[in-house]
């Protein structure tokens, strides 16, 4: 009887990618209608859809209130047979001093509700963010189907 | 150039005027049909207060006398702009000026090939720069409509209705941030005010992504109108927003929220102690009678 030979996929492929600049509130909006369509077009449910909308919602305009602005790439992929999105968000602002405090819910150093970063990790199957004061701030979150 | 030369020409155009317009008319009809519409003799009249403008930029002084022509052309892209023309159009209008004005000038100064080349230089960059000048005002007046209808779709996309007396509803529709939502905010105490009413219901159907910032603004509106005495419910939370407003983490706190207008419709009357019954259709009740 002949072996049969496994081989174990666990290659990630890119199915696109693309970069959106995110300087203004109004890039806020860009950002997340190109997230909404990209989502329905691999097939997320509308509650996931609106769980990465939501969640990039939030961290652009972190991006454009703390961070002076940055840039959004977005990747559609497939990891292990399941599809999904990834949102890298990088600026070169001034960072974050203390990330588990960001990560509090109720911590802010603006005005606002002090939600965003925990609430789209909380929105988000994975969430990985990287700061070096003074250099900036890389947050990369995805959400699978 | 120097004023020698700038003489010569303008007086020129004045001997050939009659040449250059048929000439230019003719340039023009070549260029074929125009999406916009112009009858004839509008389009001639311009010529004519074109040529009559040029010349008098060319014999005067550098700016003055300028400032004349810009200001026609200018009213020329605007209007052209309304009706239709585009920016090409717009453009080749003065760029067809250059064939008829360069045969005049080349008869005027063929013997001389080094003035003539002057002359058809000099003469080539101020038409290119009033070419270019029109593209620059359609733009700019493009830009005007753009700006006005947003300012418009600020001000109609927040209309504040009244259901009964004393009920007030607030359909919000589209993106809600922080400048939309300032014209919210104070239409809706406005009309609160206005109409003494005591119940406001913002419906949020039509929003669609609630984030921390669109939650925080519609805690503010709560928090304002309950200061003016005005209770208010939110409608209209679809359950994806549910669920993303429970992942957030915002705490919508005492605030009264409806899954549909029509039921914060329905509490809204029970809290005026008002309701709705139903009673036998009318054309029942005359058949009877």
């Amino acid at each position: 009887m002949p072996r049969l030979a496994t081989k174990k996929i666990l290659t990630t492929v890119i199915i696109k990618t693309e970069t959106l600049p995110v300087m203004a509130e109004h890039d806020v909006v860009k950002a997340r209608q190109m997230v909404r369509q990209w989502a329905s077009e691999i097939g997320l449910s509308l509650v996931d859809q609106t769980k990465i909308i939501t969640a990039a919602s939030e961290l652009a305009r972190n991006m454009v209130i703390y961070g002076g602005g940055g840039t959004m790439e977005i990747q559609s992929l497939e990891q292990y047979g399941r599809r999904g999105v990834k949102l890298v968000f990088e600026d070169k602002g001034p960072g974050i001093a203390d990330i588990t405090q960001a990560l509090k819910d109720g911590f802010t150093t603006g005005s606002g509700m002090g939600l965003g970063l925990g609430g789209a990790k909380r929105l988000s199957n994975e969430f990985e963010i990287e700061s070096t004061p003074g250099q900036g701030t890389r947050i990369m979150i995805a959400r699978w189907k | 150039m120097n004023n020698d030369l700038k003489a010569r020409i303008a007086s020129l155009l004045e001997e050939q005027q009659e040449m250059l317009l048929s000439e230019w008319a003719q340039e023009l009809q070549a260029q074929g049909r125009q999406q916009g519409a112009i009858s004839d003799k509008d389009l001639k009249q311009q010529c004519k207060e074109f040529l009559t403008l040029f010349r008098d930029a060319v014999q005067g002084e550098e700016g003055g006398k300028g400032e004349n022509l810009r200001n026609m052309l200018g009213n020329l892209a605007r209007s052209r702009a309304e009706n239709g023309f585009t920016p090409t159009e717009t453009a080749t209008f003065v760029f067809s000026f250059k064939k008829p004005l360069y045969t005049v000038l080349h008869k005027e100064f063929s013997k001389d090939s080094n003035t003539l080349i002057e002359v058809i230089w000099g003469v080539n960059q101020s038409l290119d720069r009033l070419g270019l000048y029109t593209t620059e005002v359609t733009q700019s007046a493009r830009e005007e409509v753009i700006r006005r209808q947003q300012q418009d779709m600020l001000e109609l996309s927040t209309p504040v209705v009244s259901l009964a007396e004393g009920i007030l509803a607030l359909p919000l529709i589209g993106t809600l941030d922080s400048a939309r939502t300032q014209v919210v905010m104070e239409s809706l105490l406005q009309t609160i005010v206005t109409t003494g009413s005591t119940v406001a219901i913002i419906d949020i159907t039509g929003v669609p992504t609630v984030d921390t910032l669109v939650a925080q603004h519609l805690l503010k509106t709560v928090t304002a109108a309950r200061l003016m005495g005005a209770d208010c419910i939110i409608s209209g939370i679809r359950p994806q927003i549910a669920q993303t407003i429970v992942h957030l983490g915002v705490e919508l706190g005492n605030v009264i929220t409806k899954a549909t207008l029509a039921s914060a419709f329905k509490i809204a009357l029970d809290m005026q102690g008002m309701k709705i019954s139903r009673v036998a259709p009318v054309g029942a009740m005359t058949s009877k009678a």
